[in-house]
């Protein structure tokens, strides 16, 4: 059936989504924990 | 202390006065909107057989970009001299300049509309179909509903970064709703297909709403550094 | 308290993948629209999700700015006091009973009033001063995140459904675009903004765009029966074997998106505390900048409130 295409796509869709997302936080996370670090050895 | 009106009515007249004295800004705007409204009709054919259906959109398009344009400079004299600072000590109240500008702007608005509709009239060859007085009700509600949040939302971007962006940005979501009623009454109008009396109520309603919203939150976007 | 977060993951990771198995095998065929409708148990959650995150950021923000001034606080938690008992009274009354429209239970309208006060209160009490402007932010970032979804399987469900991606009067779908500008907007202003004042600025932002959303549905509403739409599959109850694979659906994205706004709101305390310890080194460097950053002016200012 043609249309299960569109259900497959869909749920890819949706956790590709989340997943960039998710990354997005763990790249802001490190920055700032990077950050901390340079202030913390008084740059 | 002077009453609230006078304090408005003289804002009013001193924006007024400066405009007039250069009449740059009003004179570059006029010419922007008339490119505007050519733009639009070299892009949609005039004499095709829909165009009766969607001129009311082109419209409202056209009016809401010249709009953006009048809006971005709403504050840009007060910036530049620091009169926001004096005005944020003085004891008058700070509704009393969010009036005066947002008159202002309805009156540099409506005379942008006032060019830019008959030259549609013309370029689209356009008879109304419908009841002709309700479009009356229609570009003064809709105006004010632009007029009044653009007004709102421009004193919002002065401390951002690109404020000219920030502005539509802010604007365009929160008038859909808006903009949404004024084209299709002004489409039922000029088709004479359908009733406009229910958009006409909803903008009305929209008025009153974010009027009584932009009055109660203006001191606090003014108070922002 | 942060020892919990991996175990919680776990099992939320665990509770994804077996309402998944049930929206795949479990739940039956839709006589109409086949295999496709499955798409409903991705679809629908996200909604409801984005919905009660914005939601949220509503309720934050009316609340940050009744925070400014005691009096305001004040009138703001009687008013938050009198919707929540009127609207727990109101719908048990018989005239008000005859104007609620159809299919709206009285119950369930006194239970919204009470949630809403409820919700009012305990953000008031879990989240003291800034930490509402935090749980303002999480929500608004979370919910865009989850709209977007919304507003990606809507159109992917819609083609092969009714054979076009969008229909301009399909009033959920529409209202949801308008819903996620606003707060992409809202996001925007947050960034790009220099004030000491962003948050207050975000929060108003916020009051506008809640009052907008019943405008935006009307609009709609009242477009649509001036020009027939096609009509999705709405109308007419759902099939409750359907609605139990929907809610075990709802209960995962919602531990889910738990934990992701855990996460978000960790990140903003971060970002706020190195924020700070930077104005802290500008200050107090020997041989100073000349001028600090205005992000540095900007966080100095945002201080203690």
């Amino acid at each position: 059936m043609n249309s299960i295409r569109f259900l497959y796509a869909a749920y890819i869709a949706t956790w590709t989504i989340h997943a960039l997302y998710l990354g997005s936080l763990v790249r802001r996370y490190g920055r700032l924990r990077q950050q901390m670090k340079d202030l913390g050895k008084g740059k | 202390m002077k009453s609230f009106w006078s304090i408005t009515l003289g804002t009013l007249a001193k924006d007024i006065r400066l405009e007039w004295r250069s009449k740059d800004a009003l004179n570059a705007m006029l010419f922007f909107s008339l490119l505007v409204v050519v733009i639009f009709v070299f892009s949609f054919d005039p004499l095709a057989e829909e165009s009766r259906h969607i001129v009311g959109g082109l419209v409202w398009v056209a009016f809401l970009f010249a709009a953006v344009v009048a809006l971005n400079q709403t504050w840009a004299r007060e910036l530049r001299n620091q009169v926001l600072d004096a005005y944020r000590v003085s004891p008058a109240p700070a509704n009393a300049l969010f009036l005066a500008k947002v008159l202002g702007n309805f009156i540099m608005v409506s005379i942008l509309e006032a060019l830019m509709a008959p030259l549609f009239v013309i370029f689209y060859n356009l008879r109304v179909l419908g009841p002709a007085w309700q479009l009356i009700p229609v570009a003064l509600l809709g105006t004010w509903a632009l007029v009044v949040n653009g007004t709102f939302f421009a004193a919002m971007s002065l401390r951002t970064r690109s404020r000219e962006l920030m502005l539509p940005l802010l604007l365009f979501p929160v008038s859909i709703p808006a903009v949404i009623s004024m084209v299709a009454a002004t489409t039922n109008i000029l088709t004479g297909e359908d009733s406009a009396h229910f958009f006409i109520v909803l903008l009305l309603t929209y008025d009153v709403v974010f009027t009584t919203a932009c009055l109660a939150l203006f001191e606090t976007v003014l108070q922002a550094e | 308290m942060k020892k919990a977060f991996p175990i919680l993951a776990v099992l939320t990771a665990v509770l994804l993948a077996y309402a998944f198995y049930e929206a795949w095998w479990v739940a039956p065929v839709d006589a109409l629209q086949g295999q496709v409708y499955r798409i409903i148990y991705y679809h629908v959650p996200s909604a409801w999700t984005a919905f009660l995150l914005f939601f949220i950021n509503f309720i934050a923000s009316v609340e940050y700015l009744a925070n400014a001034r005691p009096s305001t606080q004040r009138a703001a938690k009687w008013i938050v006091i009198a919707i929540g008992t009127l609207g727990f009274i109101a719908p048990f009354i018989p005239q008000v009973r005859q104007q609620l429209p159809v299919g709206m239970y009285p119950s369930s309208v006194a239970t919204t009033a009470l949630i809403i006060a409820g919700l009012y209160f305990l953000t008031g009490k879990y989240f003291p001063g800034q930490d509402l402007d935090l749980l303002a932010v999480t929500a608004a970032e979370v919910g865009v995140v989850f709209c977007t979804i919304v507003l990606v399987t809507g159109p992917i469900w819609a083609r092969p459904v009714w054979g076009i991606w969008w229909a301009p009067g399909d009033i959920r779908l529409t209202s949801t675009l308008v819903l996620w500008l606003i707060y992409v907007s809202y996001l925007v202003l947050r960034r790009f903004s220099d004030s000491a004042q962003t948050q207050k600025l975000a929060a108003v932002l916020a009051v506008f765009g809640a009052l907008d959303v019943p405008l935006v549905y009307f609009s709609i509403w009242f477009f649509r029966t001036q020009h027939p739409q096609p009509v999705i599959g709405g109308g007419g109850s759902i099939d409750p074997r359907m609605l139990h694979v929907l809610l075990i659906n709802w209960t995962a994205f919602l531990c889910f998106a738990y934990l992701v706004c855990w996460s978000r709101y960790r990140l903003e305390k971060l970002r706020r505390e190195v924020e700070e310890a930077e104005v802290l080194e500008s200050l107090l460097e020997p041989a100073g900048p000349v001028a600090p950053s205005s992000k540095a002016k900007g966080a100095l200012n945002r201080g203690p409130q």
